[in-house]
C-alpha cells in the first residue's frame, strides 16, 4: 500500500512544478499589486484614488473563477488582447485578484500608524516620500506580515483553480489519475491534499515567524 | 531687530469651532516666550500653524520674511505646496507632548535619519552631532537603546536631542512635561533651561509649568478666547495685569497646584 501511495506521489509532481511556480510568480505580483493599489488609495489625486477603489472592489466583489474564465475566454475575444500562456492567465487572475485583498491590509496597517509618528516626521522637514519610506512604512509592514502570511497560503490553494484552464497543476494530475484508476479515487484526492500541504509547510511557518515580529511590535 | 516669526491676524477655526480670532504675533530672534491660558484657549493651535500641522483658515504667517502658507507663483498668491512649505518649515523645530519618537529606530537612528535624509550630513558627520547632542542632554550611555527601553524623562530628552540636531532657528514646546510622572519632570525642564540660557535659537513654550515658564521667559503671552489677551514680561503680566480673566486663571492655577 505505502508503494501505492509513492506511485501517486510520484504521479502528482508532475503538476508540482507548474503548480509552485504559478503560486510564486503570483504571490509576488500580488504583493506588487497590494503596495500599488494600498498606497494609491492613500493618495491625494483624486482619480488615482476613484480608479483604484474601483479595481480593488470589482476584484473583491466577484470570484476568482469568474475572473480567471474572463481572462482567459473573454478579455482575448473583446479587446483582442492575448495574454501569452494560460500559464500567464493564471498568474494574472490570482495576482489581480489577491492583491485588491491585500491592499486593504497594506492601506489599514499604513493608516493604523500613529498621527505622532507623521506629525514628528513633518517637524523634522522630512519629505512625503521620505515619511513614507523611513518612518511609517517600517512600522506599518511589521503589521502586515502576519496577514502577508496568511493570504500567501490562500494563494497557493488559489492556484488549484489553473487547472480549469487547461494548466497540468498537481490537482490537474490527480483528476487524471483517478479517472484512469477510479477504484482509487478516495485515496488519489487525499495525496493530492497532502501535497498542498507539503508546499504549504514553509508558508505555515513563515507566517507563524511574521506573527512573532509583528507581536514584537513597536510600542513607543 | 526684525523680527524671526510674524503673525498677521491669524485665524483658526475647526469647522463651526473658531478657535483663534486674530491673532498677531512677533517672535524676535533669540526670544524666549511663554504661552498661558486656559485649557482649549488655542496654546497648541498656535504653535501647530507654525509647524505646518495645520493651516491657518486666514491671515499670514512670516518666517524669515517668507509666507509659511502661501507662495506666489506668476505674481499671484497661492496656497504652498510641499515644496514651498519644506524651504520654510527648516528653520522651526518640535517638541511633543508624547515625544513621537520612532520606535523601529535606536535612540542614535531618530536624530541621524533626519540629518542623513534631509539635512544630506554624511552617515559619520551625523553620527558625531547626534552623539553630541545626545550627550547634552545626558543620555550619553544610551546610543543603542530603543524608545521603548527608555523611561518618559528619557524619551522627552531623546526628542528634544532629535529636534535640536537639526539647528532651527525657533524651536516650539508643546507641553514637553505633561505626560511625565512627576519625578521625571525636573530633568526635563533642567535640559529647557539649560538652552534657554545657553542657545540663541528662539523657544516658544505652551506650559501648565507656571513658575518653571515665568522664570526663563523674556515675554508671557496669556491666550484667552482665541486672542492674546495680555503679552509682556512676567513681571508685567503676573503682578501688574488687572484682566480679571487673567486673575481668575491663576488664581484657580495656584489652588490647584498648591
Ligand atoms: N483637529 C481638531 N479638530 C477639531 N477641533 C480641534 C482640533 N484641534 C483643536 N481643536 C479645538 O480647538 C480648541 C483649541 O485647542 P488647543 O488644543 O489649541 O487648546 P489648548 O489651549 O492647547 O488646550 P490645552 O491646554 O487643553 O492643551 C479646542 O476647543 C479644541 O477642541
Ligand atoms: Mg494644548
Amino acid at each position: 500500500m505505502f508503494e501505492n501511495w509513492v506511485n501517486i506521489l510520484t504521479y502528482l509532481s508532475q503538476g508540482a512544478w507548474t503548480t509552485i511556480s504559478i503560486f510564486l510568480v503570483a504571490a509576488l505580483f500580488s504583493f506588487i499589486m497590494a503596495f500599488i493599489a494600498g498606497l494609491s488609495r492613500l493618495s491625494t489625486n483624486l482619480l488615482l484614488r476613484g480608479f483604484t477603489a474601483f479595481y480593488v472592489e470589482i476584484f473583491r466583489g466577484t470570484s476568482l473563477i469568474v475572473q480567471l474564465f474572463w481572462l482567459y475566454y473573454a478579455v482575448p475575444m473583446l479587446f483582442n488582447i492575448d495574454l501569452g500562456s494560460n500559464w500567464w492567465v493564471g498568474v494574472i487572475a490570482i495576482g489581480l485578484n489577491y492583491g485588491a485583498y491585500m491592499s486593504e491590509v497594506v492601506r489599514s496597517s499604513i493608516l493604523s500608524i500613529n498621527k505622532g509618528q507623521t506629525e514628528a516626521s513633518i517637524a523634522l522637514n522630512l519629505s512625503r516620500f521620505q515619511r513614507m519610506r523611513q518612518v511609517i512604512l517600517p512600522q506599518a509592514l511589521r503589521l502586515m506580515l502576519p496577514e502577508f502570511g496568511n493570504y500567501s497560503i490562500q494563494i497557493l490553494k488559489g492556484t488549484a483553480l489553473v487547472s480549469l484552464i487547461g494548466l497540468s497543476d498537481i490537482l490537474y494530475y490527480g483528476d487524471i489519475y483517478r479517472s484512469s484508476n477510479l477504484s482509487e479515487g478516495p485515496i488519489a484526492y487525499f495525496m493530492v491534499l497532502i501535497m498542498y500541504f507539503i508546499i504549504a509547510l514553509p508558508l505555515i511557518w513563515l507566517s507563524k515567524k511574521g506573527e512573532k515580529i509583528a507581536r514584537k511590535g513597536v510600542a513607543s | 531687530m526684525e523680527p524671526i516669526v510674524k503673525y498677521d491676524d491669524v485665524h483658526k477655526s475647526f469647522g463651526d469651532t473658531h478657535v483663534l480670532k486674530g491673532i498677531n504675533l512677533d517672535i524676535y530672534p533669540s526670544e524666549k516666550i511663554a504661552i498661558i491660558g486656559p485649557s482649549g484657549s488655542g496654546k497648541t493651535t498656535i504653535i501647530r500653524l507654525l509647524m505646518t500641522l495645520e493651516e491657518p483658515t486666514d491671515g499670514d504667517i512670516i518666517v524669515a520674511g517668507e509666507n509659511l502658507w502661501k507662495m506666489e507663483v506668476g505674481g499671484k498668491k497661492k496656497r504652498a505646496n510641499e515644496k514651498h512649505l519644506r524651504s520654510v518649515r527648516k528653520d522651526i523645530g518640535m517638541v511633543f507632548q508624547h515625544f513621537n519618537l520612532f520606535p523601529h529606530k535606536t535612540i542614535l537612528d531618530n536624530c541621524v535619519m533626519p540629518l542623513v535624509k534631509v539635512k544630506k550630513y554624511k552617515k559619520k558627520e551625523a553620527e558625531e552631532e547626534a552623539r553630541r547632542m545626545l550627550d547634552r542632554v545626558g543620555l550619553g550611555d544610551k546610543y543603542d537603546a530603543y524608545p521603548a527601553n527608555l523611561s518618559g524623562g528619557q524619551k522627552q530628552r531623546v526628542a528634544m536631542a532629535r529636534a535640536l540636531v537639526m539647528k532651527p532657528k525657533i524651536m516650539l514646546f508643546d507641553e514637553v512635561t505633561s505626560a511625565l510622572d512627576p519625578e521625571l519632570v525636573g530633568e526635563v525642564l533642567e535640559v529647557i533651561r539649560d538652552l534657554a540660557e545657553h542657545d540663541e535659537m528662539a523657544m516658544v513654550l505652551v506650559t501648565h509649568e507656571m513658575d518653571f515658564a515665568l522664570e526663563i521667559a523674556d515675554r508671557v503671552l496669556f491666550l484667552d478666547d482665541g486672542v492674546i489677551a495680555e503679552s509682556g514680561t512676567a513681571e508685567e503680566v503676573i503682578n501688574q495685569s488687572e484682566n480679571p480673566r487673567l486673575q481668575d486663571f491663576l488664581k484657580r492655577f495656584r489652588n490647584s497646584s498648591s
